[in-house]
């Protein structure tokens, strides 16, 4: 049972970055209809952003933490979105009109990019960071075996609710949210309409890669190690979780991603630690054959 | 020049020009300051951070001067930019070609204008891109109409290869089959050869899968590894030779494509892409940990080199056996072999290609084309969508069989490091940049993506990064890929025919 338990906050853990991520999938996949491939690799470069502010605040002498988590929180955010504006505007805008083949063909060779930039400039080994928030919480004791949950658990779950209700009030009540949802139904009517459909595109792009930012942040602060590696696999983990929801459906991300988290979790725990992606690409594979909606998807209905 | 002055040149403004190229300077600045200007360097015991403003500045710079030029060219200044500007990417172009070639302590390095390399190297290229741009403009004495006209001049470059296919084919062939015995052609050069030859290949085996049948899949290096680990396994266990082992491993890859292909195949786009990517990345983490079969990380080592027809290609063959060269009574060479395995891979993709060609007009390639294009249609036609994809699928599947093995007998050694995603990445590369359905362009493809940077060994560590723009500019510039030209396989009536007869 207490084994159970940890499991389960871990899982949950880290369903919640697979979550964070997977929105930024969803999002895109929702008004232009592609898969962002290179979404992985903008939470790896949030990761790479985390650790060196880390670094320059420990360098400035900044030691009082939770100052020094805004800090490196707002910074990670805002300039890891110029890098998803820029990927949007450099590589996707100029094939929107183009076939869905050919975005994706970008969309890789801009991951391929990506990965070997942040290689090529941080250099190829991983990158240890001290653990910043250490201590634990306490909950139940069976025998020798202790559950534990982290201040630094509850810190990722505080924050991605947080960011969670931000961004749903940012969908359902605000301009922007209403441009959003309306490109999302019919790109070509809202512009007729009057919506600025590129400027739309363009904060979509960056509130997918601010959400991400803050994912390679906990991925960074969880794991303690990152690497320029990482967005690969992370980012087909929440793509995976952004199809178990259902694609386009923003509850459904985060669902996809909590369930995406407790299946690796129970999986490395009970069963085998190095078949735990094959469980989550196994899942994709059950969830496309069976309901290719997802769980929270409406039916695509194919027009002839 | 007298169009030219058609077209006044408006007067410049500049409040524009600056607010402009200073947007774009202000985009780079954010973006290069925290991955360019805070460099981690690994000490003992942790990292540290190196500080490189110096690269921020100059990459904010150019991005100023850049959009600045570009700003330029469009409001018409065509001659003044072009004469700025080529002499300068020029010279930087020479002197940094110079210094390659030359031994480190003899290189010009303080005439260069920034400390790193790379910088000197985009600007170089910057600059001759932006010159380009500007000597076509003037050629053309219109810069407005450029990516139109450009669209369109491709698009006839594109039909007229298409036709010269008929040439240009025996052409190629015919220097690819002389090519190991011309001058200058050494072992390097071969190596390349091979390496091409073995992307071209591949690339053919997925344009059935993608091109053809319009099948998107992700995971083609998956087959790609079944088969070069049927070989391995087969040959280090049972001790076959290499030719009783390329079938089976044709076979046994056709049958991981049915088997992966059966389940998912209903799936349209861009979900199949996924899926097939996610069967890639099983079946290589299958490999790396089922330790008692294929031997995990380790790899498999010591697998045959082909014969030539049970000719091993030894220096000293064991006694009472003969090889290669005392069969045929010539002196040893060592190259003998390599010259095999090229004509080898050679005659394998020319297979490939002879294959696609000829089932292009059988009822099952039509069937495949015919889906590609509407699947709903051919389903009210009494196609069976699965049975079509599936024989795509599981051809396209054994070609890449077909491709492991010769990877394995050319390596001796073959490991999962080999058949990550990066892999299938690029032949997908190659079949889109190549034009999709483009059996020519394929092999255009292949030779800029894999010839090119082979040559460019000295830039390795920038190997992949230019690999991924590469594919970013030329998808951009070229949507529907370079020779995305398409002719239709069958005919009703023969080309030209007057149009009321094809009512």
């Amino acid at each position: 049972m207490g084994y159970f338990l940890q499991q389960l906050i871990n899982g949950l853990t880290l369903g919640m970055i697979y979550g964070l991520i997977a929105i930024g999938y969803t999002l895109v996949y929702g008004i232009i209809g592609m898969i962002n491939f290179a979404h992985g690799e903008i939470f790896m470069i949030g990761a790479f952003i985390s650790i060196i502010t880390f670094l320059v605040l420990g360098l400035i002498g900044l030691g009082w933490v939770p100052l020094a988590l805004l800090i490196v929180l707002l910074a990670t955010m805002l300039l890891t979105s110029v890098y998803g504006w820029a990927l949007e505007r450099v590589a996707y805008r100029p094939l929107r009109h183009s076939p869905r083949l050919a975005a994706l063909i970008t969309a890789i060779g801009m991951s391929i990019f990506l990965q070997n930039y942040v290689q090529l400039l941080q250099g190829a080994r991983v990158k240890p960071m001290q653990p910043v928030i250490s201590g634990s919480f306490r909950m139940l004791r069976e025998g020798d075996f202790v559950v534990n949950l982290s201040y630094l658990q509850i810190l990722i779950i505080v924050l991605t609710v947080t960011l969670m209700a931000v961004f749903t009030l940012v969908i359902g009540r605000t301009a922007l949210g209403r441009a959003q949802r309306a490109c999302q139904q019919d790109l070509g009517m809202a512009a007729l309409l009057g919506i600025d459909v590129d400027r739309t595109i363009s904060l979509t792009f960056i509130i997918g890669a601010a959400l991400a930012s803050v994912a390679g942040l906990m991925f960074l602060l969880n794991y303690g190690v990152i690497d320029f590696y990482i967005g690969f696999l992370a980012g087909i983990k929440a793509f995976t979780a952004a199809v178990l929801g259902g694609i386009g459906s923003l509850p459904g991300a985060m669902l996809g991603g909590l369930l995406i988290g407790l299946i690796e979790a129970f999986w490395s725990a009970y069963f085998t630690v190095e078949y735990k992606d094959v469980a989550a690409f196994s899942i994709l594979v059950l969830v496309l054959i069976f309901r290719p909606t997802g769980l929270l998807g409406k039916p695509d209905i194919e027009k002839v | 020049m007298a169009t030219q002055e058609l077209r006044a040149p408006r007067k410049l403004d500049y409040a524009m020009l600056f607010k402009e190229a200073g947007a774009v300077a202000a985009v780079v600045f954010a973006l290069t300051l925290s991955l360019v200007g805070f460099r981690t360097t690994d000490v003992p015991g942790g990292i540290d951070i190196l500080l490189r403003f110096d690269d921020v500045f100059a990459a904010t710079l150019l991005a100023f001067l850049g959009r600045a030029a570009l700003i330029l060219l469009r409001e018409g200044r065509l001659l003044p930019v072009l004469l700025t500007v080529l002499p300068f990417g020029l010279a930087l172009a020479a002197l940094l070609f110079y210094d390659l070639s030359v031994p480190t302590q003899d290189r010009l390095v303080r005439f260069l204008p920034f400390a790193s390399l790379v910088v000197n190297w985009l600007l170089a290229i910057f600059a001759l891109i932006i010159a380009g741009r500007a000597a076509w403009g003037i050629w053309h004495a219109s810069s407005r109409k450029g990516a139109v006209q450009r669209e369109e001049t491709m698009d006839r470059i594109g039909a007229r290869v298409q036709q010269a296919a008929r040439l240009l084919g025996p052409l190629l062939l015919g220097v690819a089959i002389v090519l190991p015995f011309l001058p200058y052609v050494d072992r390097r050069l071969l190596d390349i050869a091979i390496l091409v030859a073995t992307y071209i290949m591949l690339g053919w085996g997925l344009n059935i899968v993608v091109g053809l049948a319009g099948l998107l899949d992700l995971g083609y290096v998956a087959f790609y590894a079944v088969g070069a680990y049927s070989y391995a396994l087969l040959a280090t266990h049972f001790d076959l030779g290499f030719w009783i082992c390329l079938p089976f491993a044709g076979i046994m890859a056709a049958f991981a494509g049915i088997l992966l292909g059966f389940p998912v195949l209903r799936l349209r786009g861009d979900y199949l892409a996924i899926v097939t990517l996610g069967f890639g990345e099983m079946v290589r983490i299958i490999l790396l940990n089922w330790y008692k079969f294929t031997n995990g990380p380790d790899g498999i080592s010591g697998i045959p080199r082909p014969s030539f027809f049970g000719l091993p290609f030894t220096a000293n063959p064991p006694e009472g056996t003969q090889s290669f060269h005392s069969f045929f009574g010539v002196e040893y060479a060592s190259i003998d072999r390599i010259i095999f395995l090229y004509y080898l891979i050679l005659a394998l993709a020319l297979v490939t290609n002879i294959f696609t060609l000829r089932i292009r007009t059988l009822p099952v390639g039509r069937a495949w084309e015919a889906l590609r294009e509407d699947e709903t249609a051919c389903r009210s036609l009494g196609i069976n969508p699965r049975n079509t994809k599936l024989t795509a699928f599981a051809i396209g599947a054994m070609f890449a069989g077909f491709g492991g093995s010769f990877f394995a007998t050319r390596l001796g050694f073959i490991s999962p490091e080999s058949f990550t995603f990066i892999e299938s990445a690029i032949i997908l590369a190659i079949v889109v940049l190549g034009g999709m359905g483009s059996q020519i362009g394929v092999v255009f493809a292949a030779i800029l993506l894999i010839g090119l940077p082979e040559f460019f060994r000295e830039l390795q560590q920038y190997r992949m990064l230019a690999f991924g723009a590469a594919m970013v500019t030329i998808m951009i510039w070229r949507p529907r890929g370079l020779l995305a030209h398409r002719e239709p396989t069958i005919r009703m009536f023969p080309k030209g025919a007057p149009a009321e007869e094809q009512k």
